[in-house]
């Protein structure tokens, strides 16, 4: 019998997508309870939508002014804490749990397998490396707890309802005060976030200019999809340097990814080739972004992209 | 004033298309160009800095590679860092074994930072820094795309999905870099000059103290990722958004 923790991520009251994706992940290593502990100042409303999840034995709440706000270093030792008794310990892999499940397996001790992408048994799982141009089958020992963050790209939500016992977890943990909170913006409070948002438009160099660039702002906000641009884009000032998608920009797996005017190099194919549908508008049929696109139109962004919003908006 | 460490590794170069080998053992780096890590340069780019402002002490390179990983921390040297340690290995060594390895050298040497990349880009293990920092029971501020240091503390913006945020920890502390905490300078023909006279040790992990793990995490095959075939073509906008529908992605 396996015996799984996962550290639910959480922001404002909210329990993030990434936890039911852990989930899932989480299930496929078969014969296995699952746990998940929800570290916070107030754990009750995150506690009660986890433990809605289906399949979940207990959800283990850490309630302590100290969690108020996610800081790896303040958590680490908690959760580290509760790990004792468990074979695996996976959070997603995402900032909040890239940044704090290696803190962690230092403290266990032991290794951490970074963005499993497909489980095979207990120990041996998929994942990605050189950018997604590989992937190599991984084997923990056994015999130790497994430390490991989940691609929340790679799988879906957990599914069914269920109705876990919430306790109340204590732990003895020093925790440490050199780390503090002071604050946070949100790059886009309007607008999705690119990195994990489902759907995502992006422009390349073909729209020539900064202005021409909110043809396609528009076209996002209809889809209610984050804005992205090829590193040509940037490169030539159209586009923020934080909007890159790329390997050098960001490395992204919407559902959705609409290439306008974007040739597809290489660099910018790595950043996209997860998405589940490419859409490609370029006025060259022979642009390589075709490649890779599961729906390509060949023609006019200045004239398809108002259309495309007016036909987007009119579905309601 | 304390120096800095900052690590450099050795890895294929960002612009080369990696191949897997045939026989699945790893990936293609026979003839292939050798890059520092980008992620190694913004870090080392930002103690330059640091100690540019008169902020710092020495700025040490240190890599955790083959022999042939000199040539990056000759590079290194050039970009401007005093001096560099090589800790040679055979066979590429786990972020836990190169946490073990920063944190020997950050008791002998009491940096106030070590700065690594927020992740190597060829392992994208992105594990290292925040394994040093609990081993060495300090803070710890990954995806730093601003640092600010005043009075034994740093206050460090992190690239979040959510967005920014922005902590302060106290020195000493582990750093990790994101892609826009600064862009990386040029080196000069005057600077590789220079570079051949400044200090580059070679050492070992046994020197070190530091032991592998008795059973790691094995790599066990390596795969191509699946190939995404072309898809449909559409005349316009109105056959485009029927061709979404029928996916089901709208």
């Amino acid at each position: 019998m396996n015996k799984a923790l996962i550290v639910a991520e959480h922001f404002q009251g909210k329990l993030n997508a990434s936890t039911a994706k852990c989930l899932s992940c989480v299930q496929g290593i078969g014969d296995v309870e699952i746990d998940i502990a929800v570290l916070a100042a107030d754990a009750a409303a995150v506690a009660a939508e986890a433990a809605a999840l289906g399949g979940v034995q207990r959800v283990l709440t850490l309630e302590r002014p100290e969690n108020a706000e996610a800081l790896a270093a303040v958590q680490a030792p908690q959760i580290a804490a509760l790990a004792r008794g468990y074979t695996h310990l996976f959070g997603p892999s995402t900032t909040f749990g890239k940044d704090l499940m290696p803190r962690i397996a230092a403290l266990l001790g032991v290794g951490q397998i970074s963005d499993v992408m497909a489980v095979q048994s207990a120990y041996r799982f998929h994942r990605p490396v050189y950018a997604s141009n590989a992937i190599v089958t991984v084997e923990a020992p056994a015999g130790q707890i497994v430390v490991a963050t989940v691609r929340t790209a790679s799988f879906q939500p957990a599914a069914g309802a269920g109705q876990a016992a919430i306790e109340r977890a204590q732990v003895e943990a020093m925790l440490p005060t050199h780390t503090r909170f002071v604050s946070r913006s949100a790059a886009n409070a309007d607008r999705p976030d690119l990195q994990s948002a489902a759907r995502v438009v992006s422009g390349g160099r073909a729209l020539a200019s900064a202005e021409n660039f909110k043809l396609l702002y528009q076209l996002a906000d209809a889809l209610g999809a984050a804005v992205g641009a090829s590193r040509a884009a940037v490169d030539a000032g159209y586009a923020a340097n934080e909007l890159q998608v790329g390997q050098t920009g960001k490395i992204i797996a919407p559902e959705l990814y609409v290439a306008l005017g974007i040739s597809g190099a290489i660099q910018h194919l790595t950043g996209i080739k997860d998405a589940r549908t490419i859409v490609a508008v370029n006025k060259d049929s022979e642009a390589p972004i075709f490649e890779v696109a599961d729906i390509g139109l060949v023609g006019d962004l200045f004239q398809i992209v108002p259309e495309l919003e007016r036909l987007i908006r009119a579905r309601g | 004033m304390s120096p800095i460490l900052v690590g450099i590794k050795r890895v294929i170069d960002f612009s080369v298309r990696v191949r897997v080998k045939p026989d699945g053992s790893g990936v293609v780096t026979d003839g292939v160009k050798m890059s520092i890590n980008p992620f190694d340069e913004i870090a080392l780019e930002e103690a330059l800095r640091i100690k540019e402002r008169n902020l710092a002490g020495e700025v040490i390179a240190i890599s955790i590679g083959p022999a042939e990983a000199q040539q990056q921390l000759r590079t290194a040297l050039a970009m401007g860092a005093d001096r560099a340690l090589l800790v040679q290995v055979e066979r590429p060594v786990e972020p836990l074994t190169a946490a073990q390895v920063f944190l020997k050298l950050a008791q002998k040497h009491q940096p106030q930072l070590v700065i690594l990349g927020k992740q190597a880009i060829d392992d994208d293990n992105g594990q290292t820094g925040q394994m040093l920092a609990a081993l060495w029971e300090r803070p710890q501020a990954t995806y730093a795309s601003k640092l600010e240091l005043e009075g034994g503390r740093a206050r460090v913006t992190r690239e979040v999905d959510a967005g920014l945020e922005t902590i302060e920890i106290d020195l000493p502390g582990v750093v990790t870099t994101d892609l826009r905490l600064n862009e990386p300078r040029y080196i000069k023909l005057p600077d590789i000059m220079k570079a051949k006279k400044k200090p580059l040790d070679v050492t070992t992990l046994a020197e070190l103290g530091v032991t592998l793990p008795a059973q790691g995490i094995r790599s066990l095959k390596f795969e191509p990722p699946p190939v995404r075939s072309r898809g449909v073509m559409v005349k316009d906008a109105a056959e485009l958004v029927a061709a979404l529908q029928q996916r089901g992605v709208i």
